[in-house]
């Protein structure tokens, strides 16, 4: 195995005068003790690794467990405290800002969780953005990016402005910049963390329809399991800065390493990790606050149910309509329900799964799901709560992978 | 007992001493700044009361048309043929040519001290007591070592005009530059930015709506200092006020002042609606040129 990437007792302690911290580490302390006597924190605890050419490594971990640090010393937007990072052989500690430039404009790739699309660019400009901080001619850069968002499907999106597309597809266009480089590393920093359940499978499936064309090097940082578990041709798992074990999905699924990965991967600490955004279902059928009552009415028939979420614009959340209050309208003939719409049950995406259970205990009806905005994401019912923790803990749902 | 007494600290002669100094040892260097000044603000004076009066309101009408809308175009229209009808056109030409010159000057030290604020903290403190100096001292005490080191006239109305226009540039600047999310930079950096580029490509053009409301308030303080610099020669409608005021003669005084009011206005619609992203004739124009040479481009890409 030629390594592309090595990481080689990497440890990377914020702030300055990270000596005395460096030497805590050394005598064995450990990351709160580092913390309290200094006042500094430990982001990276000696990390060793290696990325072979070509394959996807997944870094995994809660938050704070260090996996976005790590991933950022690969390219040097971080650089380490102690250690040594290299790319092809060469170490990315000892390179001074020219050779840094190279590294990132010619071999290295970023996609970000946020996109960081620049809002005064159109889609094109976006994309062409690494190309024209290179110095491509603007025709040859054009060129380049119009091809690179045909092949993330974006290709009649060209000329529009970043706010006109929805969270999946600026994460294309974040995919397309990447790709537009030519570039055989490619680092994603959770690209999917933003996205809602549905679209961020499509986008996982996409991505290895992909990678299997363009065979990158490409280290992925992701907090959720399924996505690790899917993607990763090898994983790692992150912990207070540290690696528990690095190993492809069966082996670590087979031999956890302690009982940490144990738990990790029994669904015990998943219910922690597993937000309520990312277990949520799309319902099988929705209405918009400026459709009718027979419209509401037919589709909560169609799907035999009792009552529907209600949407407006941007998918905003709206409240919820029940049959028995829409029978009355619907005898007087009056079209719109806008007078009973009730509050409906929320939650909001990013609520732990552990916290999500005496919600759904509380509500008789099913829980809607609703991001900072309150824009709608989806529904958990009690029943799929019990489907996702199965999926984790049984033999089947692994079994499946 | 109580009655003893302390020592004055001699601070306002300590900065008549320096200014002295300053006149006696570098007054070169101002005579030079002083003679440059005097062209330029002589030049754009003779340059623009040289072009008849109707087609340079008609010219400054479709400027204000281009960069704003039709309304604010008809507007400014009326306002200054109506400076023309009571006859103040030289003197607002003249405080025009005052305001524009102090105001590019203004921003020419302003903008780059705002960005060089962003760059080092050490700098942004030591920035920081000297701005809200500058901007809570009484503007007439500028006037004072502005006469002494450049004489009556022009020069010393523009050299107290910029320093009091010159805060909010800075300022409006640094928290715009401050503002852009930190994770659009790191991107750029990602993408292997310099330091230059992310300030030109990424910081600058996201910043651009801070920084153009540091250009208003620049171009209203420029506006209204440039009446209170008329006291020391500066000339335009600032001297007709004062002129007025000496001789109580309420109608003139009205109509001197309702003529700054009218310039005002019209440079702050304009300087606001630029980088408001508020769609402009001139921006249609623009967007129009680009479409159509991408799509010659495009064209040629796919013949290709």
């Amino acid at each position: 195995m030629t390594a592309k990437i090595e990481a080689k007792n990497l440890v990377k302690i914020y702030g300055n005068n990270t000596g005395e911290a460096l030497e805590l580490f050394n005598q064995g302390y450990s990351r709160s003790e580092i913390l309290k006597q200094t006042g500094l924190t430990l982001g990276v605890a000696g990390a060793n690794f290696e990325v072979a050419e070509g394959e996807i490594f997944v870094l995994i971990g809660l938050s704070g467990s260090g996996k976005s640090t790590l991933l950022r010393c690969i390219n040097g937007l971080l650089m380490p405290t102690s250690g040594s990072l290299l790319v092809d052989g060469n170490a990315v500690e000892k390179m001074g800002g020219k050779e840094l430039r190279r590294l990132r404009g010619e071999r290295i790739s970023m996609v970000f969780q946020h996109f960081a699309i620049l809002p005064n660019r159109n889609i094109i400009d976006n994309v062409a953005f690494g190309l024209e901080l290179r110095g491509v001619e603007r025709e040859a850069r054009w060129a380049e990016a119009s091809e690179a968002l045909d092949s993330v499907g974006l290709g009649d999106w060209k000329n529009k402005m970043p706010q006109e597309l929805s969270g999946g597809m600026k994460q294309r266009v974040g995919l397309a910049r990447a790709l537009v480089m030519e570039s055989d590393i490619l680092l994603m920093d959770e690209p999917f963390g933003a996205l809602d359940a549905l679209i961020r499978a499509e986008m996982q499936e996409e991505l290895l329809t992909l990678q299997r064309e363009i065979k990158k090097t490409v280290v992925f940082v992701t907090h959720d399991l399924d996505e690790a578990l899917r993607l990763g041709d090898r994983i790692a798992i992150m912990r207070d800065g540290a690696i528990e074990q690095i190993g492809t999905a069966d082996e670590i699924l087979a031999e956890p390493a302690n009982e940490y990965v144990e738990q990790f991967l029994t669904g015990i600490d998943v219910s922690k990790i597993l937000d309520a955004a990312s277990i949520s279902k799309w319902p099988r059928e929705l209405v918009r606050d400026s459709e009718s009552v027979s419209v509401a009415l037919h589709r909560m028939k169609k799907t035999d149910t009792d009552y529907l979420f209600v949407t407006g614009q941007r998918r905003k959340l709206v409240g919820m309509i029940t049959r028995d209050d829409l029978l009355p309208l619907s005898k007087k003939r009056q079209t719109s329900f806008k007078d009973v719409i009730r509050e409906a049950n929320t939650i909001p995406g990013d609520t732990i799964m552990r916290d999500v259970f005496p919600e759904l205990r509380h509500s008789e009806r099913a829980l809607a799901v609703v991001d900072e905005n309150g824009r709608f994401l989806g529904v958990i019912t009690h029943n799929t709560l019990v489907e996702s923790l199965d999926e984790r803990k049984g033999g089947d749902g692994i079994a499946e992978l | 007992m109580l009655n003893f007494s302390l020592p004055k600290l001699e601070i306002g002669e300590a900065i008549e001493w320096l200014v002295r100094w300053i006149i006696a040892n570098l007054s070169v260097i101002f005579d030079v700044i002083k003679n440059i000044l005097n062209s330029i603000t002589g030049a754009l004076n003779d340059g623009l009361l040289a072009i008849p009066t109707i087609i340079l309101i008609i010219i400054f009408a479709l400027g204000v048309w281009l960069l704003t809308s039709k309304t604010t175009a008809l507007l400014s229209f009326t306002g200054l043929v109506l400076i023309w009808n009571i006859g103040l056109w030289p003197q607002m030409i003249s405080t025009l040519v005052l305001v524009v010159v102090s105001v590019v000057i203004a921003l020419l030290i302003g903008i780059p001290t705002g960005i060089l604020m962003t760059r080092s903290s050490k700098l942004e403190t030591a920035m920081r007591p000297v701005l809200d100096f500058m901007q809570t001292m009484p503007p007439f005490v500028y006037l004072i070592p502005a006469v002494m080191l450049f004489g009556i006239g022009v020069v010393p109305g523009l050299f107290a005009t910029i320093i009091f226009a010159v805060p909010p540039p800075v300022r409006l600047t640094y928290l715009g530059i401050t503002q852009v999310p930190e994770d659009m930079k790191e991107m750029a950096v990602a993408f292997g930015a310099s330091d230059r580029q992310v300030l030109r490509k990424v910081e600058l053009p996201l910043s651009l709506p801070s920084i153009m409301t540091g250009v208003n308030q620049c171009i209203m303080l420029g506006i209204s200092m440039v009446v209170i610099a008329s006291m020391i020669g500066a000339g335009g409608l600032g001297a007709e006020v004062m002129r007025a005021v000496n001789r109580l003669d309420l109608a003139h005084g009205f109509e001197s002042g309702l003529a700054i009011v009218v310039l005002a206005i019209v440079l702050d619609r304009v300087s606001r609606n630029i980088g408001s992203g508020k769609t402009t004739p001139a921006g249609r124009i623009i967007e129009y040129l680009k479409k159509h040479r991408k799509a010659k481009l495009e064209s040629r890409v796919s013949q290709i």
